[in-house]
């Protein structure tokens, strides 16, 4: 009769103090690095410390470098600010590399198309529209779906995410730069019409090349903080992603809302879309998004939808990324180290977030006895 | 030939925190009888039960089960000991058999065959005269089908004891019969039947001896052949009790929404609200009584434009205008574009009224937020409101951000109904506002209405406590079955009368 | 018309038949895993780094013993590589089963995150492999890679029937007999039928007596050891033992899409996989041109996206997900 006890019960936290959170997500990473630490020296039996140095040059070494990292992370930045308000409805869009790749696909599309004929002002009007447009709609098509007959979005986005992959495959063909290669190259190259780096403002930036992209998304970064805090969408997301109960208790439309927030949240990505292909690749292929679309979603979740804290996090992981590939370089190897080791650290910020929501009690006999 | 006693209970006691659920109640249960225990809501029935089934553990006292003391620790002990409960929400899987679900988690010797389960089920139904498809899914079934499954579940399992929590309170008249038939087999085989109810013919037409609990404590056992109506009444709802609440004279009442013919239907097609008259004036308290389940909450949601009405219309008479507006069929939001303040303090606080995971400032702009021209929120406003309410409700909390899942029970009852109210309402609805209330806090929501009501809001109090009803409300409408059964005069009916109205059936209109 | 017929001519040999099992084989082994793992109520979007685990963990185990014999006999590096393969992708679900089920992280979050994880494995070991051989490029585990290839003598001489049913290695019947084991446990044993209702509703299988979250541990780890298989058929008996970055490609997310095409079941995932292995390179077999066939091979996921629809359309109930597909489970919120 007598029932086995566990050893452990688990309740959950009132709260903990700021403070204390970020300090267990901060030991979290500090621990991971460790055991990245551990996987380095195993692997290549290397001093990891020598290592880090090395990661970090390769992040921060030249000036070139910083903009590159910059870039990334702004990119992957811009990405988790266009999927969060999705998220904070509680509405899985997993398809951004899709609608990114759409809105860059459209974007290229108006450079070849119409790079020679239309005024620099309008190209660059017309690119963000359609980019903006093709990413809406691609965000839009599940999120009706969902809306009118409760389909699940988890799937449905990653399966669009297939099909903006072949789309953009087969206008990679059909726009081939040299005959069988597959590839369109770099567009507009002589005249570089459309190319925002070379565009209409770079004259007020200076030689950086990225300093458009940069202050745009952090623009954006501002305007998505401001819209999901101070707006009443923002509040209607936000009674939606806590209960549907409530919400049309209050008289809110749940499925306008829906419909309303998956539409930004496509725009945006549209928009990731072009700022890649205009501003910093000049070509479009099924690589352009490059698995930002997936790990942008790890960014917004761990940053627990705030967008500065967005920052952070995509600064933190672009710069194991691109110091990963240093390290890759510099010691002979593989670069797909960095996934490894992003892969490590996610666990560890993944499974710290259970030890702040939840505190684990040892069962005493008292209790036991209480029971 | 003496029956032997299946189930005896000595003395138990179950607390959970301060509230004391059961007091020293002692229980006999014989074999091949039926038992009704009798009790109003929150009268410790389902409590003294679930510590007969392994759901709790009582804190003091004894059962003894064939005249043996035994310790039931869990569901799974007092299986073993051939006791089996019938819950009131089900525990099956929806898109298994009913074969499926009988089967799953019983562990059986030999190889697992579910068309050897569904054989022995056939001969369970055939035996007692269940109804029972065995491969029908569990999603095609009606309510009735549903608790038929968790019936014979637990006889699949060998139970010699069996207990029904409110096993007729989802059922039509039809299958209670067939459901009563049922438990007479049983009793005829030799089983113990314990049915928790609250509804008194049912009490006299199907059991042979009646247990009554009161608040938590054993009241007394009678003969059902030497009960009657009143005299279970009486034992139920017991003497009453002042409570020394306000109640001012209404001012000037005014007929502000009338109800015609209201009836709704569930999602599973039943009828939840049947042709409901009733008009609610200004400035009284209008109390709405009946047994869970009986209608209140569609009722307050079809006032509140939440729930569709198939039948009927719910009139709104503007004082100011003089004009009548048609609530049926609008929106929440369309209503208030008319510029009717309908406030609605809902049953579900947390699930419905409030967003948990905000603050008091994010919980008062719920009703507000649209206010103002252009896309932002205006915050200055909710926060100077929330400060107010929670100086003048005394809410404790550590700030006004802080989310309102964390606070006490009484705590988010005060934000929710202090939200309400500054709205200006002209209409003021409250589903069950004081439930898990304690005293201090009980009262100044009671305090609250009576300011509404003197401000000529018309209140519609949804209450379980007939005591409170009686002091606090004007009038009482009574609902059973979705039915309007009554409406008497708070000041001269007496608790009796209004848990009869609570109880009657269409026989005894007739 | 002449084109159609052309197309069909093509489309209805041996060849291809040949071909479509040979692209449908992964996606049944990734498929049959993936229904286990959700049938328990974990969305594990991880099973595509979990192949490539499988994948370089089999490779990894081929490589090494070939290396320390001089004589490498095929049946002993079958045997290694099948339970290295195994090992590894089982550690990677293990990582998800930890995170989701003790540490209730978010499902879809932390399967990403493995994703990322495993095919920075599967590159980073497969790619250093051939460094440590010495050579450049690709490395080969010659003798395995044959023993994987090898068919039923006898059987595949057969004419026609040879060719189309006994021309392939074990893996093949492997992937075949597992879908049909786990139809049968799923639909015809106790353990599924708990399995089942850990999946629909986990609080009504824990007051039945059911052990959750063992289930849960169990099937996750399990469905990601039979999904770890398809990478392995994919480097051995596909490339013949060898590595190619990326070369695995997205069949890891065509697997999680059969998943939703046979709508929960293995063995609609045996007719589908084949379907999905056909579907795949048709494109090959329609002269429309280089680009247009692009455009065909969005066909798997357009059929998915279709399917996904109309089911949710029909609201049949044994034509959707899981019930609890997704969600953490804890007792302390019954």
């Amino acid at each position: 009769m007598e029932k086995k006890t566990p050893l452990f019960h688990i309740v959950k936290r009132d709260t903990m103090p700021l403070w204390k959170a970020w300090a267990v997500r901060l030991a979290s990473i500090l621990l991971a690095l460790v055991v990245c630490a551990v996987f380095i020296n195993s692997v290549t039996g290397l001093n990891p410390l020598s290592v880090y140095a090395s990661m970090f040059d390769g992040a921060f070494g030249t000036g070139r470098r910083i903009w590159n990292t910059v870039n990334d992370a702004m990119i992957l930045l811009c990405i988790a600010l266009a999927i969060t308000p999705a998220f904070k409805m509680r509405f899985w869009n997993i398809g951004a590399e899709g609608q990114i790749l759409v809105g860059g696909a459209a974007t290229a599309a108006v450079m070849r198309y119409c790079g020679d004929s239309l005024p620099t002002p309008a190209l660059f009007a017309l690119m963000v529209v359609v980019s903006l447009l093709c990413g809406l709609v691609w965000g839009l098509v599940p999120a009706w779906f969902k809306a009118r007959w409760n389909t699940n979005e988890t799937l449905f986005t990653l399966m669009m995410n297939y099909i903006a992959i072949q789309l953009v495959s087969f206008l990679s063909i059909k726009w081939e730069a040299v005959k069988g290669s597959g590839t369109i190259g770099v567009i507009n190259q002589s005249t570089k019409a459309g190319w925002i780096d070379t565009g209409f403002l770079s004259g007020i930036f200076g030689r950086f090349n990225y300093s458009i992209n940069t202050t745009l998304i952090l623009i954006i970064t501002l305007l998505i903080f401001v819209y999901l805090n101070y707006t009443k969408h923002g509040y209607e997301i936000a009674v939606v992603g806590e209960s549907e109960n409530t919400a049309r208790y209050a008289g809110i439309s749940v499925r306008r809302v829906i419909l309303r927030t998956m539409a930004l949240s496509g725009a945006l990505c549209g928009l990731v879309g072009f700022l890649l292909v205009s501003g910093s690749n000049h070509t479009i292929s099924v690589n352009t998004a490059g698995g930002d679309g997936f790990t942008a979603i790890v960014v917004s979740w761990l940053a627990k939808f705030n967008p500065f804290a967005m920052i952070a996090i995509s600064f933190l992981l672009t710069f194991l990324t691109r110091g990963a590939g240093q390290i890759a370089s510099d010691f002979g190897l593989n670069e797909s180290a960095s996934d490894i080791l992003t892969g490590i650290i996610l666990f560890f910020i993944l499974g710290s977030e259970f030890f702040i929501n939840y505190r684990v009690l040892r069962s005493s006999r008292k209790e036991k006895e209480a029971e | 030939m003496e029956q032997q006693n299946a189930i005896e209970c000595r003395n138990l006691t179950k607390r959970f925190g301060q509230v004391v659920a059961n007091k020293d109640v002692c229980l006999t249960v014989k074999k091949g009888e039926i038992l009704s225990l009798l009790g109003e809501n929150g009268s410790g029935k389902t409590t003294l039960m679930n510590m007969l089934s392994g759901i709790y553990y009582p804190d003091s006292g004894e059962i003894l089960v064939d005249g043996k003391p035994v310790t039931i620790r869990g569901p799974k002990d007092a299986f073993a000991l051939g006791i089996g409960m019938v819950h009131q929400h089900f525990k099956l899987v929806n898109v298994f058999t009913a074969a499926e679900n009988i089967a799953l988690g019983h562990e059986e010797k030999g190889r697992y065959d579910i068309r050897a389960v569904a054989a022995r089920v056939r001969e369970i139904c055939d035996k007692y005269g269940f109804e029972l498809d065995p491969d029908k899914k569990i999603y095609d079934m009606s309510v009735s089908e549903k608790q038929t499954v968790e019936i014979v579940k637990v006889l699949y399992r060998g139970a010699q004891i069996l207990i029904l929590d409110e096993p007729t309170a989802v059922l039509t008249p039809q299958e209670t019969d067939k459901l009563f038939a049922v438990l007479r087999n049983m009793k005829a085989d030799g089983k113990a039947v314990v049915i928790i109810t609250h509804k008194l013919h049912e009490v006299l037409t199907l059991s042979d001896r009646v247990s009554v609990l009161r608040k938590g404590e054993y009241v007394g056992t009678v003969q059902t052949s030497e009960a009657t109506a009143d005299s279970l009444t009486e034992m139920m709802v017991g003497q009453k009790v002042d409570l020394h609440l306000e109640r001012p004279l209404p001012k000037a009442p005014s007929p502000r929404l009338v109800l015609k013919d209201v009836s709704a239907m569930s999602a599973e097609g039943v009828r939840t609200l049947d042709k409901v008259n009733l008009t609610v004036f200004s400035g009284e308290i209008l109390g709405i009584a009946g047994v869970a389940g009986s209608g209140q909450k569609e009722l307050l949601e079809a006032i509140a434009g939440l729930q569709p009405l198939c039948e009927g219309s719910i009139c709104y008479d503007d004082v100011r205008t003089g004009a009548a507006e048609e609530l049926r069929g609008k929106t929440p939001l369309q209503i208030r574009d008319l510029g009717i303040h309908l406030s609605f303090v809902p049953e579900d606080r947390l699930g419905m009224g409030l967003v948990g995971s905000m603050g008091m400032i994010g919980n008062v702009m719920l009703r507000s937020y649209r206010s103002g021209k252009g896309i932002f929120t205006d915050r200055k406003a909710p926060r100077q409101l929330a400060q107010r309410l929670k100086e003048q409700l005394d809410i404790v909390t550590p700030g006004v951000n802080y989310p309102v899942r964390r606070l006490s029970g009484g705590n988010v009852q005060k934000v929710l109904v202090g939200r309400e109210i500054a709205a200006a309402p002209t209409v003021l609805m409250a589903a069950y506002p004081v439930r898990g209330l304690d005293i201090n806090s009980s009262y100044t929501i009671y305090d609250l209405l009576n300011q509404q009501k003197e401000k000529g809001v018309a209140v519609i109090y949804v209450g379980e406590d007939l005591d409170v009803m009686l002091e606090l409300c004007d009038r009482i409408a009574v609902l059973c079955d979705g039915r309007l059964t009554g409406l008497v005069d708070a000041r001269k009916t007496t608790k009796a009368q209004v848990g009869m109205l609570m109880t009657r059936q269409e026989k005894e209109e007739a | 018309m002449d084109l159609i017929l052309t197309i069909l001519s093509k489309v209805f040999t041996v060849t291809f038949f040949q071909k479509a099992v040979t692209q449908g084989v992964p996606l049944l082994f990734g498929a049959t895993g993936e229904i286990l793992t959700e049938k328990a109520g974990n969305l594990n979007l991880g099973i595509p780094g979990i192949m490539y685990m499988g994948a370089v963990g089999g490779l990894t185990g081929a490589f090494f013993y070939e290396q320390s014999t001089p004589e490498p006999s095929g049946a002993v590096g079958v045997l290694i590589t099948f339970l290295c393969a195994i090992l590894f992708s089982a550690f990677g679900a293990f990582i998800y089963a930890l995170l989701t089920i003790t540490l209730r992280a978010n499902q879809n979050v932390t399967g990403l995150a493995l994703t990322t994880f495993g095919i920075g494995v599967g590159n980073f070991i497969g790619g250093s492999l051939s460094k440590i051989a010495g050579t450049a490029g690709q490395i080969t585990v010659y003798t395995t890679g044959q023993a994987f290839r090898t068919t039923i003598p006898g059987l595949s001489q057969i004419p026609v029937v040879g060719p189309l049913l006994f021309s392939y290695g074990f893996l093949t019947y492997l992937s075949l007999a597992l879908a049909l084991f786990f139809a049968y446990l799923l639909a015809r044993t106790r353990c599924g039928l708990n399995l089942r209702a850990v999946g629909e509703n986990p609080a009504t299988a824990d007051a039945a007596g059911i052990n959750v979250i063992r289930y849960k541990y169990g099937f996750t780890i399990l469905g990601g050891a039979v999904a770890g298989l398809g990478g392995l058929y994919f480097v051995m008996e596909y490339l013949g033992g060898t590595w190619q970055n990326n070369g695995f490609g997205d069949r890891g997310w065509l697997a999680i899409a059969l998943v939703i095409f046979a709508l929960w079941r293995p063995l609609r995932a045996i007719w589908g996989s084949l379907l999905f292995g056909g579907l795949y390179i048709l494109f090959a077999y329609i002269p429309l041109g280089d680009a247009a066939q692009e455009i065909l091979k969005m066909l798997p996921y357009l059929v998915t996206i279709l399917v996904l629809v109309v089911s949710s359309l029909r609201r049949r109930a044994e034509e959707q997900p899981p019930a609890s597909l997704g969600l953490s489970y804890f007792r302390e919120d019954r």
